[in-house]
């Protein structure tokens, strides 16, 4: 860790951090459409993991999906413009918060039924895999998915094919509004994959430095030719399952310690001590990041909303169905 | 002559030959499979593009579409049609909507082969024939030959279509041979085929019921009757207009196949003809299609269960008969109540 990549992941996770507490706000005067999931607290994660790879590697995530695609690339302006269902959204429109693509930047895309991205993000991998070259594929998803069908089929395949896939598992201890030790009966998700034989590794999760280290370290491998490999990294949802949610069961002290643990705080505060950065470069960053979301909601608002023709056009690929 | 599995099996090789992206996965494909629809590809093409899966249709359907985003044209194969249950989150939530929902920028060139149908005493988890599920679900394109020319004309289109294709075979078809050209004749995706003109009533029958109906046009012609029989050949996109030529010729129709006619395809066959060629009706159109009970597995049930030749002519009898005879105004009600 130095001064250049503390600087650029406090800069991604400023980015989204305010991407996504603007998202709330606009939510509440419904400028922004559906079901709307923040990870306010976890974005250290997307940007430890998403800040090491290139634009041909493969990310698949889920219905939490704006930092994994902000942080893979995908432009702050395009993906407000999408959550705003204007002609100049990442997909015009016609995905919205849930179901996010950027193919350019490989952000390939977000779905909104838990696990359903699991394989998906496999096959990318055989893909690479069949088709030569060093890309690598990776899927993020939170400790709900791992009770689905699809996590242990998806678990199997790659154990046995050997692809270059890395699961990246946000355990935020919570399935929508249920506790983990309601829906679970193993604690750690690194655990459910031990019989598999692969390489897994559960990290603190609001330690940026540390998900780095240990994401790099897959990554090279996965480069190599080695994989499937499971990093889970232990984070905190700071907000309800989705924007309105009654949180009956949001725990006051537990909220608290996570509070102290906010991955932003704990990154800028190292830097400031190990003199990577200094104050006034570090709240350059934050002010840089709020500007930029700013002019992203200017630019969404902007854009015309779509015409109806586009979704009869859009429901198959060439000439049409 | 060609069997409808030596078609489909060459077919799968010949665009393996042509093109290194295409590649076969599913339960036992490099064994061949129950069917050895998939035998010897293996051995021509290796295990890497022949991939023999676990008996996890829901993350290998899933590896697939995820594939086919990413560059391979992967061609799938779910056992049997009654296990695509636990592949239809896949395919429904991921295949048919990822170019929608992307705006267009990701594409699922894939192919995913299946087989239902009844009358091999294989019960109600390995005879179904659920094809209408996938007509309801925009973003899917379901293809249901009844013959091997068609069945090697239509993959290879399917193959090389730049959207999900469900591919429906039927288990009582595999082994019928007939003439298929070398190389096959490739058949563009939504167009019918008029296989026996006729002017008197219209039968649209699917995949194994397009047999079914060429001997009920067989009996009917015995009795003076000329019936047109048409085989879609693909249900979505439909060859509607040419379904609608027929019927406002004879101004009669049946629709016909093997699946429950109660929410089947025939509904939606009948829905679009009476749409498009109400005026020209000389009687409702009548719906030929198995009775509302899961496929019962002994003989005598199954054979009384599985609708063929009788029914279509039975069907086809009442629409040409329609109107035909004045009744009572209380016989009108008592068939009203039947």
């Amino acid at each position: 860790m130095d001064g250049v990549l503390a600087a650029a992941l406090l800069r991604t996770m400023w980015r989204i951090r305010l991407f996504e507490e603007r998202v709330a706000q606009l939510k509440r005067t419904l400028q922004v459409h559906g079901l709307i999931h923040l990870s306010i607290g976890g974005e250290g994660v997307a940007a430890a993991v998403c800040g090491q790879l290139r634009d041909d590697d493969a990310v698949y995530s889920g219905h939490r999906a704006h930092g994994h695609a902000i942080a893979k690339g995908a432009p702050v302006d395009r993906v407000m413009a999408e959550l705003m269902g204007r002609v100049d959204g990442v997909c015009r429109g016609l995905g919205g918060s849930m179901h996010l693509v950027d193919a350019e930047h490989g952000f390939m895309g977000a779905t909104g039924v838990v696990g359903g991205n699991l394989p998906l993000a496999l096959g990318s991998a055989l893909a690479a895999h069949l088709r030569g070259g060093d890309r690598v594929s990776v899927v993020f998803f939170g400790d709900g998915a791992v009770q689905a069908g699809h996590f242990n089929e998806t678990v199997n395949l790659a154990a046995l094919w050997r692809l270059p896939l890395i699961f990246v598992c946000e355990n935020n201890g919570m399935a929508e509004f249920t506790s983990r030790e309601e829906h679970s009966a193993v604690e750690l998700v690194s655990d459910v994959v031990a019989p598999y034989g692969f390489e897994r590794e559960t990290v603190n999760g609001s330690d940026v430095p540390a998900v780095y280290d240990a994401f790099g370290a897959f990554l090279e491998a996965a480069r190599a030719g080695r994989g499937p490999m499971l990093l889970e990294c232990l984070t905190y949802r700071r907000r309800g399952h989705y924007e309105g949610d009654p949180e009956k069961y949001r725990d006051p002290v537990a909220e608290q310690a996570w509070a102290e643990r906010d991955p932003i705080a704990q990154l800028a505060k190292r830097a400031l001590e190990k003199e990577w950065l200094d104050a006034p470069a570090a709240g350059a960053i934050e002010a840089q990041a709020a500007a930029e979301i700013e002019e992203a909601v200017r630019f969404a608002r902007d854009s015309p909303l779509p015409q109806p023709e586009v979704a009869a056009e859009l429901v198959y690929a060439g000439s049409g169905g | 002559m060609t069997t409808f599995v030596e078609a489909i099996n060459e077919t799968m090789a010949r665009a393996m030959r042509e093109d290194e992206r295409v590649i076969v996965l599913g339960e036992d494909v490099a064994e061949g499979g129950p069917y050895l629809v998939t035998a010897g590809l293996a051995e021509e093409f290796g295990r890497e593009r022949v991939r023999n899966t676990p008996i996890s249709e829901g993350a290998v359907c899933g590896v697939a579409v995820g594939a086919a985003q990413s560059g391979l044209k992967p061609v799938v194969e779910i056992m049997f049609i009654d296990f695509i249950t636990l592949a239809l989150d896949q395919l429904v939530n991921q295949a048919a909507k990822a170019h929608f929902m992307s705006g267009g920028q990701l594409s699922v060139p894939l192919v995913l082969r299946t087989q239902g149908g009844a009358g091999q005493r294989n019960g109600a988890q390995h005879s179904q024939s659920l094809e209408a599920w996938l007509t309801h679900v925009p973003g899917l394109k379901v293809v249901m030959p009844s013959g091997a020319a068609d069945a090697a004309g239509l993959l290879w289109s399917a193959i090389a279509d730049p959207n999900p294709v469900v591919f429906v075979e039927n288990k009582s078809l595999y082994f019928r041979r007939e003439s298929v050209p070398d190389p096959p004749e490739t058949i563009p995706l939504g167009q019918a085929r008029t296989l026996r003109p006729g002017r008197d009533v219209t039968i649209i029958a699917l995949s194994r019921m397009v047999h079914d109906a060429l001997q009920a046009a067989d009996r009917l012609a015995g009795e003076g009757v000329e019936a047109e029989v048409i085989d879609p050949r693909t249900l979505v996109p439909l060859d509607l207009d040419t379904l609608t030529q027929s019927v406002t010729r004879t101004g009669r129709a049946v629709v016909a196949h093997e699946a429950v006619a109660a929410g089947g395809f025939g509904a939606e066959l009948a829905a679009q003809l009476q749409a498009a060629a109400f005026d020209y009706l000389e009687a409702p159109i009548q719906r030929v299609g198995a009775p509302y009970t899961p496929v019962p597995v002994s003989p005598p049930l199954e054979d009384a269960y599985r609708p063929g030749a009788e029914e279509i002519v039975r069907a086809g009898k009442v629409a040409l008969e329609w109107g035909q005879y004045d009744a009572e105004p209380w016989e009108k009600g008592a068939l009203a109540g039947s």
